[in-house]
């Protein structure tokens, strides 16, 4: 399971929202998975399309996803994947 | 406590309740610290606190309070549906949550919400449940013929329900003008003649224009005004013909807000700045101006505001007025109170945030 580390920003919104494993096959997959136990969160992260919001970043490593509009980079049960935010913002 | 008694800002960095305290104001209340809130008010038929939110990373919010902010509720905002299209091949998404307007009292449970890129939503059932309006999406001029201006897509800032007929509802879009539906939303109608867009190759087209607020006179409900980017435009037939009522060679031209007295339509309120290009205090010097004619001769109202080295704009939500009362805030976080109709001004504070919205509580 691919091992998820989210922004420390996200847990105003989220209180109970922590670093966890979750089982996926891209990021696509791990956003939905992820709403499933924090309903509401995939909001924070993706707009209605399902695209990744502007100023979100997702890392797979410390590469930076390459498909924000439909998250098709895919994940592995050895990934570590971090739900960042990007800087935006004064 | 009356309904003059109490402000609520949206600011850059969150919601706030400000009160009277004695012979002064006080900010009783600051929710969401360090979020943007376009817009916040109170809806009186239903004593709900709504406030829009603007984040930086998650993007738009809603959230509402049912005891003027001490608790707050997230629900879910309105959503394009799928395969929506600002233009064509173009995904629509919610990019902005403008402005929350109240349906009509007959209509104790509808909101309207008006955003970026363009798109009016409803509830019916007091935020459950919210419905893209498709007869003003699928409105044919939409997608060739309306485009941003500030934002980066079409928006609506002003809806209006007209109180004699709440099927009658017109809309203020940057940048289409001003369109009007006569059957409830199921089809809309641009009605924009006599208004000049000088950044237009036609200034006389019917849809392209940059109405920056709308608003009608409550006990004169034909008599609507608005801040207009090229000037302030009256009418007095319900929005079928407007006219130019700017101030020859004074500062009453170019701004954002417009307040109209709930009373006599021909009173209104602007907040002046310099033009389109210099988007600053006219001559370094912040002034309200008044008509009370309709608009032939304004009075630059002065006392009480700074009248040296000021910069300030006011936005189209951040004027308002209740009786005698009336409150604005600027972009450089100034707020200022007058109880004599604009003669002179209280400064509630020079250190807020940059103000968006300010909105009294409504008398119930």
């Amino acid at each position: 399971m691919a091992h998820v580390r989210f922004t420390s920003a996200l847990n105003r919104y989220f209180p109970k929202l922590e670093d966890a494993h979750f089982e996926a096959s891209s990021v696509a997959e791990l956003i939905r998975v992820v709403d499933l136990k924090h309903p509401g969160l995939a909001d924070y992260i993706v707009d209605e399309r399902g695209a990744l919001r502007k100023h979100v970043n997702v890392f797979i490593g410390d590469r930076l996803v390459t498909d924000r509009v439909k998250l098709m980079d895919e994940i592995d049960s050895d990934s570590r994947v971090c739900i960042f935010q990007a800087l935006s913002g004064g | 406590m009356s309904s003059n008694d109490t402000l609520i800002l949206g600011t850059r960095k969150g919601t706030m309740i400000l009160r009277r305290n004695g012979g002064g104001w006080n900010v009783a209340q600051h929710s969401h610290h360090g979020i943007p809130i376009p817009y916040a008010f109170l809806d009186r038929r239903t004593g709900r606190l709504w406030a829009s939110q603007n984040h930086g990373h998650w993007s738009q919010k809603l959230v509402y309070s049912t005891d003027m902010g001490e608790n707050w509720t997230e629900i879910e905002a309105p959503k394009y549906p799928e395969g929506s299209e600002i233009k064509d091949g173009l995904p629509a998404t919610t990019g902005l949550l403008w402005v929350i307007s109240p349906g009509a009292d007959d209509q104790p449970s509808r909101l309207y919400f008006g955003t970026e890129p363009g798109g009016l939503f409803e509830t019916n059932d007091g935020g459950e449940t919210f419905e893209l309006n498709m007869g003003l999406w699928d409105q044919p001029s939409r997608k060739d013929q309306w485009f941003g201006g500030g934002l980066d897509h079409p928006a609506i800032h002003s809806v209006w329900v007209d109180p004699r007929d709440s099927r009658r509802v017109l809309v203020g879009i940057s940048c289409a003008g001003v369109y009007e539906s006569l059957d409830d939303g199921a089809t809309w109608a641009p009605q924009n003649k006599g208004l000049k867009a000088d950044f237009l190759p036609d200034p006389d087209a019917e849809v392209g224009h940059d109405p920056h607020f709308l608003m009608a006179c409550a006990g004169q409900p034909d008599k609507l005004w608005q801040q207009n980017h090229c000037g302030i435009f009256r009418t007095v037939d319900g929005a079928r013909t407007w006219t130019k009522v700017s101030e020859e060679g004074g500062p009453a031209h170019f701004g954002f807000a417009v307040s109209v007295d709930p009373v006599d339509g021909d009173v209104a309120w602007v907040v002046p700045a310099i033009s389109d290009e210099i988007r600053m205090a006219v001559n370094g010097a912040l002034c309200v101006s008044r008509t009370e004619d309709g608009g032939k001769t304004w009075k630059a109202q002065r006392k009480g505001l700074p009248q040296e080295n000021c910069y300030d704009v006011t936005f189209r939500h951040a004027l308002d007025q209740c009786g005698d009362t009336l409150a604005f805030g600027t972009t450089t976080g100034n707020v200022f109170v007058s109880d004599d109709r604009g003669d002179s001004w209280t400064t509630l504070g020079h250190n807020f945030p940059p103000v968006y919205s300010v909105r009294f509580v409504p008398s119930s």
